[in-house]
């Protein structure tokens, strides 16, 4: 096992370089430089005032050297400055990290929340009414765009507005209940498609698992429905559920960009466009790293937590 | 062909899904020569009707005054092109890299699917939204950046598919009687994988149309004037209060576009992986 993890750390490992140089090269893969960018249209510099430009902020070395530079930094924690503020990034990014964590972390339980009782439900027998209620609104919550569900819920709810605080972060130490009251309508509106993934996923799980000879055995040999549902059909029903999950808390960290945007959150989402809205390069890069290795991090421990839970999987 | 066409006819989920898709289809066809109104022509005596039978505006206006119903309908051009085209983008090199790689092996393998780990490991909202952002907004991008962003998933099914039969004796009889290389992966393996790539095309068509709006909701997708289902609901958003209508039917007939595809899905694999048929 150990040598499982290890092999998967050195691909985490590749792939994290990995997606940093393409991190790194897109943006080089910008119409005009990134400099043109920054003086922007009102002062035109001749070639030469160019070239000095280039040397002042270092970009006058070839491509590779210049990635080299910029991996190094960013490993020691420097993620450059602000095109626009001239502030560093990396603090920047950091205050708003928590409401995007947070917010993500909220839908995800949401999802749990809803998905795994709604998914066990619907796979009973004795309720085929109730299973295709629950089944059809799998497929509604599948089919809806988050920043439209994020809408209507603005919508609905626009009365509470006094109710909720708008625009602003109250941290969950400094004020817990008006915390949860915030971001109760945003990680709704986020996990909810996630929410009818992991149900029918569940569903889906459960009518396997049960079509298995050893459900069968179980029943002959006269065990009650319920211990059958909780001790043999649950339990291996609900641990592919884990990968599942890992692999969607990447979707709900890129999916808060638009719920953000909606509800006027300031997390990272919403720095992110401001980003691409101001061409902040370095803010850009910064913010697009960050997640991403979140997303890969995420993935990694979920892989490893599985072999751990699942004693049948021995990876080689 | 016209087993699975017999097959898609029975499957009544799948066949509802596929009328859904085909309404869209002519709807987009009929606003080439035909809307309501301009959808582009502004009407400043008009901003922000309520739906009405007697104005003739069905679905009310917009914040300038354009016909809701018409914009929607010159929209689904655009959506729905934008979507097809990127999936056709995302399938043709994601395919040809994931057979290339299964049939291959080795290193070529290696490579290929190392690259697409890096591509896979970005969450794909955020790998559109960099993309447009570096290369600009406008809809082309928005093709390439969908494009791009479902490339390994394409990569990783075929590439699994490739490798389930390329060991199977009908690849060894036509290799025995001097197949070449190329002949046998698009001949004789290509056309056995097509079944289980369909599920993922009309899968990537719907996320395309998710992605596709998403990223013209945020304003970093199909540019005004130009309608797309996603960038009027973006426009609408702040008069939500006054006129939700402007919000809501762009909505609806995203959600709606999008169930037509899941249910297609749905229907699709239960015809090509009848195991669970009896139990659903």
């Amino acid at each position: 096992m150990y040598g499982y993890i290890l092999k998967r750390f050195i691909s985490l490992v590749f792939v994290v370089l990995g997606v940093s140089i393409i991190i790194f090269f897109m943006v080089r893969l910008i119409p005009g430089s990134a400099l043109e960018m920054y003086l922007g249209t009102q002062v035109e510099a001749t070639p030469k005032q160019m070239e000095e430009l280039k040397v002042i902020f270092g970009e006058d070395k070839p491509v590779l050297v210049l990635y080299g530079e910029w991996l190094s930094r960013i490993i020691r924690g420097d993620f450059g400055c602000s095109l626009r503020t001239s502030r560093p990034v990396l603090p920047d990014i950091l205050s708003r990290l928590p409401l995007t964590l947070e917010l993500s972390f909220f839908a995800l339980c949401f999802s749990v929340l809803i998905g795994i009782p709604l998914g066990i439900l619907s796979s009973r027998k004795q309720n085929p009414f109730m299973g295709l209620v629950i089944r059809i609104s799998g497929l509604l919550g599948l089919s809806i765009p988050q920043f439209f569900l994020a809408i209507l819920f603005v919508m609905f709810f626009s009365s509470f507005k006094g109710w909720i605080p708008m625009g602003t972060y109250i941290s969950l130490l400094k004020n817990p209940i008006l915390n949860l009251k915030m971001f109760f309508f945003p990680s709704l509106a986020l996990g909810g498609g996630l929410a009818a993934v992991i149900m029918r996923f569940t569903r889906y799980n459960i009518l396997e698992v049960t079509l298995m000879d050893y459900i069968r055995t179980a029943r002959s040999k006269g065990v009650s429905e319920k211990n059958i549902l909780i001790k043999h059909v649950l339990k291996n029903a609900l641990l592919p559920v884990i990968t599942v999950l890992g692999f969607n808390a990447g979707y709900l960290m890129g999916g808060a960009i638009v719920i953000e945007e909606v509800f006027a959150l300031p997390g990272m989402g919403r720095l992110v466009l401001y980003a691409i809205y101001q061409r902040d390069y370095p803010l850009l890069q910064g913010i697009v790293l960050i997640i991403t290795v979140f997303f890969v991090l995420i993935n990694f421990f979920t892989d490893i937590l599985y072999v751990y839970i699942d004693p049948r999987i021995r990876y080689e | 062909m016209k087993h699975f066409y017999l097959k898609i006819n029975k499957n009544h989920v799948a066949f509802v899904g596929l009328l859904i898709i085909l309404f869209y289809v002519f709807i987009a066809i009929m606003g080439i020569f035909w809307t309501p109104f301009d959808p582009l022509e502004m009407n400043f005596k008009e901003m922000l009707q309520p739906p009405c039978f007697k104005t003739r505006h069905f679905m009310g206006t917009d914040q300038f005054g354009r016909d809701t119903l018409s914009r929607i309908i010159y929209g689904s051009r655009i959506s729905l092109s934008v979507s097809f085209s990127a999936t056709l983008i995302a399938a043709t090199f994601g395919i040809l890299m994931g057979i290339w790689a299964g049939f291959l092996g080795g290193i070529y393998d290696n490579i290929i699917m190392r690259i697409n780990d890096i591509i896979f490991s970005f969450p794909p909202l955020l790998l559109a939204i960099f993309i447009m952002g570096v290369l600009g907004e406008n809809t082309y991008n928005v093709i390439i950046a969908i494009g791009i962003v479902y490339i390994p998933q394409f990569a990783r099914i075929s590439r699994a598919a490739i490798l389930a039969i390329k060991n199977l004796e009908f690849v060894d009889a036509a290799l025995a009687i001097g197949g070449t290389r190329n002949r046998i992966l698009f001949k004789h393996l290509l056309p056995n994988i097509i079944p289980s790539l369909i599920v993922q095309i009309s899968l990537c068509l719907s996320l395309g149309i998710l992605l596709e709006s998403s990223l013209s909701f945020l304003g970093l997708g199909v540019q005004p004037p130009f309608p797309s289902w996603g960038s009027m609901l973006g426009d609408a958003r702040r008069f939500i209060i006054i006129a939700p209508w402007s919000s809501i039917f762009p909505g609806i007939t995203i959600f709606l576009i999008v169930i037509g595809f899941n249910l297609l899905g749905d229907g699709l694999r239960d015809i090509l992986d009848p195991r669970l048929k009896n139990v659903r």
